[in-house]
């Protein structure tokens, strides 16, 4: 019984990486690639890794198996947040159906320092506010 | 070996197979690391389930140790895209 369900948590955790391998594949951007491969790839690893702690049934074998899961639930978000500010530093093209930049002029691209508005849209608020004195 | 190990298999190589297109066609640098942390993964969920098809859970070792060097690998790529030269990309 255990071990077929062990089986069953195996295939899903497959079903789930092949999902964002197809979604990594599939994307036009990448940005929406990492939105696709990150969060369902670690949630695959999960899955496996919970059917493989289910079939040896074990203390040692599953605190093993446990210590991967917290490991990739660590690293996965570090890992896609340094990769996706170091496609953005270097000005990958976003998908051109990308409807809003929100940080678009904010960083300093010497520096790489991020300025919480970018100097254009101060420019322009200051300009419309009416009430505001000078 | 059950069937449905078998079927694991096949969906995981099927998986790899997809993400290594995706690491030969992307068209910047970012785009194939992506990829390759993809991979690793699907290697790292590959040798625990090859663990349950033998029935030696040693192998589960070599998973910790993986997931460890991609995790690696991913941050040191990304360090040295922000910090360098676009040599693939005409400004």
């Amino acid at each position: 019984m255990a071990e077929s369900l062990s089986l069953i948590l195996l295939l899903v955790g497959a079903i789930f990486m092949l999902l964002a391998a197809i979604g990594l594949a599939r994307m036009p951007d990448v940005f929406t690639r990492m939105h696709s491969s990150t969060k369902s790839a670690t949630l695959g690893v999960s899955f496996i890794m919970l059917g493989v702690a289910l079939f040896f049934n074990d203390f040692a074998i599953s605190a093993r198996a446990l210590a991967i899961v917290v490991f990739m639930f660590f690293t996965a978000p570090v890992a896609a947040h340094m990769i996706g500010r170091a496609a953005y530093l270097s000005r990958v093209q976003l998908w051109e159906g990308t409807l809003s930049d929100e940080m678009e002029g904010c960083y300093n691209p010497k520096t790489h320092v991020l300025a919480s508005q970018s100097p254009s849209v101060t420019e322009k608020e200051s300009n419309t506010s009416p009430g505001e004195p000078r | 070996m059950s069937i449905l190990v078998t079927i694991t298999f096949g969906l995981l190589i099927l998986a790899i197979f997809v993400a290594f297109v995706r690491l030969v066609r992307g068209p910047s640098l970012p785009a194939r690391v992506v990829a390759l942390d993809l991979m690793g993964s699907l290697v790292v969920g590959f040798i625990a389930i090859y663990a349950v098809a033998i029935d030696q859970p040693i192998f589960l070792d070599v998973a910790i140790v993986l997931a460890l060097i991609g995790f690696l690998g991913t941050v040191a790529f990304a360090y040295f895209i922000e910090k360098g030269e676009l040599p693939w990309q005409k400004v």
